[in-house]
């Protein structure tokens, strides 16, 4: 009984407020009910707090650009800044520690014609390891490790969300309108999405990044237009399916809805929880998609995750390993991490979606 | 059956029609067209560029030019590679088919077989260390980003460990006395590996008959070490074995690493097909009339989970491609995806559309198995069709 008086007491405070309050504390409590579930997988957190530290490195380039790095951009650019860390070597007659000690040849390379043992000469190295100007050391070129990590999430999240939203988009239109009508319209573009799941994705973007330049705009388009007429809209469509069954159609439909209102009034809403959801995993996809291409050097990007393994990779340091630790595993593991940040939130975000995955 | 397996044809050879189709617009699509390419030359008089437009086909109306496209795809006229000039490009890519065939096949075979094996172990040990080990491993194999994953196993099993060598897949050093082309001892080994499979299969169809489950596997495990034995006998006496050793060293590292990473996809999807079917109320049934737990995980559950490992097989078609192109870069071996990849670098446009084609036909061919496979599988869409 006293639920409903509160309930009621609640409704006659209400009416004083404007209506766009009422909203966002009916969305701040949808969003705490959401969260103390999506909170019940530790999995899940793991991957907020991974995006949420990317999200910090990609908001920090900006800043640092402006304020830190000020007036060195020859240095800090990701793409065109170069620096060359100064090492002191010692010259000696047999190298036990390349990284101070250097030959006689060694030395009449670098301009020092008539080297004597022990003379101390001043080298400039690129890739240099990390020290305090560069915390991550520098790449083949000169350019700061970190500074290109900074600005590769950026561009991973620009791609993520361009890609994630607009292959979302059209899945969930597609599956709805295929889930709504049926007939030969669902035949059509179920057919369709068919024959998208067969094409062999990465050889086709292979080819048509070698046909055309390809940014990360297009790239993000191009995979949300595959992914959205393919994988995703097949899903969609099952879930627009069981959705158009319900009542709730049938009473809009009889108190004089049309169609197009049904479809964005009814199903698309009621469509849309699994459509975020899949964001999440179209984001996985399509870095790992654009890691891949950048590696292969196929894509007019100007420096990305993917384009960082690969100059380590063609300038030959990656079978270095642990002795070029700042090359082999910074971008790497940012791809990897990103990716599963995304993937583990989408984990999470399943139990929140699907009640039949909740532990009660 | 047979109805099912035309019909798909059907729809398999109208699929790989579609895909030419949108081949055709790839090319078309691209600015000026291929006689451009080809003689970008001012000195060339335009005489010579309109004789060579003719020979070529392209002063013929679109439609017409696409028919003769798609006839020529399909009688394997793929003209001639620009980078390599003389060779024509179907012989550069049937040479590089074997190759990335057998990376194809031994990849997803291993990774299928060892992956649902330990799935159904792990489901079936839920909550135990060994479960949480491998689960976590998995995850981790799963979400790795695969090239920079293939970087790193060359990089601690080539470089530093030195266990494998660092790439190609043959020792020039060991070959050039060879009686035999790479490609000869190539085509045995798969032979070879077709023959083997089709005697396994042959070993589980005809021990399905025995009803008691102890002699079954007695007569399969002897019959099984007999195939064994008849493989390492022929290669023993084949005078291709030192050759084919070497081609086997060199694969070891590639496989493995593009084995583990779908191994792992597979671990993931088993283990939670299996927990699904398990909740089924046959599993109880099969509980409670006394049916030893062996035999419910084996015949009742994972015979059921089987199903949509396998569905996802034909989903990951076109992501076993993908990462088979990756490891053809990565451990320089010269399949088709390191065809298509020195091809797009080398402007070489015929030999990619080639390649791309190829590689379309062999997706097309693996779902069309796929599908039979699951046919096979699942009585229900038999009896359907």
């Amino acid at each position: 009984m006293t639920d409903v008086r509160d309930t009621d007491m609640m409704g006659a405070e209400v009416l004083d407020e404007s209506l766009w309050k009422i909203r966002m504390r009916l969305l701040w409590r949808s969003f705490k009910r959401n969260w103390a579930l999506f909170s019940q997988s530790k999995m899940g957190v793991v991957g907020v707090v991974i995006v949420g530290f990317f999200g910090f490195l990609a908001i920090l380039h900006p800043i640092l650009m402006a304020t830190a790095w000020k007036g060195q951009e020859a240095i800090y650019d990701p793409v065109i800044g170069a620096d060359s860390v100064i090492v002191e070597k010692t010259v000696v007659t047999e190298v036990t520690d390349p990284s101070t000690e250097m030959s006689f040849t060694e030395a009449m390379i670098t301009g020092e014609f008539f080297p004597e043992e022990g003379m101390i000469i001043e080298v400039p190295i690129a890739p240099a390891p990390p020290n305090a100007k560069h915390l991550l050391g520098t790449d083949p070129f000169g350019r700061d490790i970190f500074s290109q990590l900074m600005f590769g999430a950026r561009a991973a999240f620009i791609l993520g969300v361009i890609a994630a939203t607009s292959a979302v988009v059209l899945a969930t239109v597609v599956g709805s309108v295929a889930a709504y009508y049926g007939g030969w319209m669902d035949t059509w573009l179920m057919r369709q999405a068919d024959l998208i799941l067969l094409l062999p994705l990465l050889p086709l973007l292979i080819v048509i990044g070698s046909f055309w330049e390809i940014g990360l705009w297009q790239l993000g388009i191009l995979i949300g237009i595959l992914s959205g007429l393919g994988a995703t809209a097949i899903i969609l469509k099952s879930q627009a399916l069981s959705v158009k069954v319900k009542p709730f159609n049938d009473a809009a439909r009889v108190a004089g809805g049309g169609n197009r209102h049904i479809i964005v009034r009814h199903i698309i809403p009621n469509v849309l929880p699994l459509s975020f959801l899949f964001m999440m995993f179209e984001v996985t996809g399509a870095i790992f998609l654009e890691a891949t291409l950048s590696f292969f050097g196929l894509l007019s990007i100007p420096m990305s995750w993917g384009i960082m393994i690969n100059t380590s990779h063609t300038q030959g340091y990656t079978l270095f390993g642990l002795r070029a630790w700042w090359l082999l595993f910074p971008a790497g593991l940012a791809v990897t991490l990103f990716a599963a940040g995304f993937f583990l939130i989408g984990r999470a975000m399943d139990v929140v979606v699907n009640p039949r995955l909740r532990t009660r | 059956m047979v109805r099912f397996i035309g019909k798909r044809l059907l729809q398999m050879g109208l699929l790989f029609i579609v895909f030419l189709t949108i081949l055709f617009f790839l090319l078309n699509a691209q600015p000026g067209d291929i006689s451009q390419q080809f003689v970008g030359n001012p000195d060339i008089p335009p005489e010579a560029k309109e004789i060579l437009r003719a020979r070529l086909g392209l002063d013929q109306p679109l439609f017409f030019q696409y028919l003769n496209y798609v006839k020529n795809v399909l009688t394997l006229n793929l003209g001639q590679s620009f980078d390599h000039f003389p060779r024509p490009v179907s012989e550069i890519l049937l040479q590089a088919l074997p190759r990335t065939l057998y990376l194809f096949l031994t990849a997803t075979l291993l990774s299928y077989l060892v992956g649902f094996q330990t799935g159904k172990l792990v489901a079936w040990k839920r909550d135990t260390p060994i479960e949480r080990f491998t689960m976590v491993g998995s995850i981790i194999l799963y979400t790795v980003f695969y090239p920079w994953f293939a970087i790193l196993m060359l990089w601690f099993f080539g470089s530093k460990l030195g266990l494998f060598p660092l790439g190609k897949f043959l020792d020039p050093e060991k070959w050039f006395d060879s009686p035999y082309t790479a490609n000869q001892v190539f085509n045995m080994m798969l032979l070879s590996a077709l023959v083997a499979a089709i005697l396994v299969g042959a070993v589980y169809w005809f021990t399905h008959k025995i009803v008691e489950p102890k002699p079954r596997q007695r007569a399969r495990r002897l019959l099984l070490a007999l195939v064994a034995i008849g493989m390492v006998v022929f290669w023993m006496v084949s005078p291709m074995s030192q050759y084919a050793a070497d081609i086997a060293y060199h694969t070891i590292l590639p496989v493995t690493t593009l084995t583990l990473v779908f191994y792992a996809a597979i671990t993931l999807l088993t283990r939670s097909s299996m927990l699904e079917t398990l909740r089924e109320d046959y599993i109880f049934t099969a509980r409670a009339k006394g049916v030893p737990e062996k035999v419910i995980r084996d015949r009742h559950a994972a015979r059921n989970a089987l199903l949509p490992v396998t569905t996802s097989f034909v989903l990951s078609i076109a992501a076993v491609i993908g990462g088979g192109i990756v490891t053809e870069s990565i451990f320089s071996w010269p399949g088709l995806g390191l065809t298509l990849l020195n091809a797009v670098t080398a402007e070489d446009i015929p030999v990619a559309m080639g390649a791309l084609a190829f590689i379309g036909f062999l997706a097309l061919v693996a779902h069309l198995i796929a599908d039979i496979l699951y046919a096979v599988l699942d009585p229900r869409i038999r009896v359907e069709s």
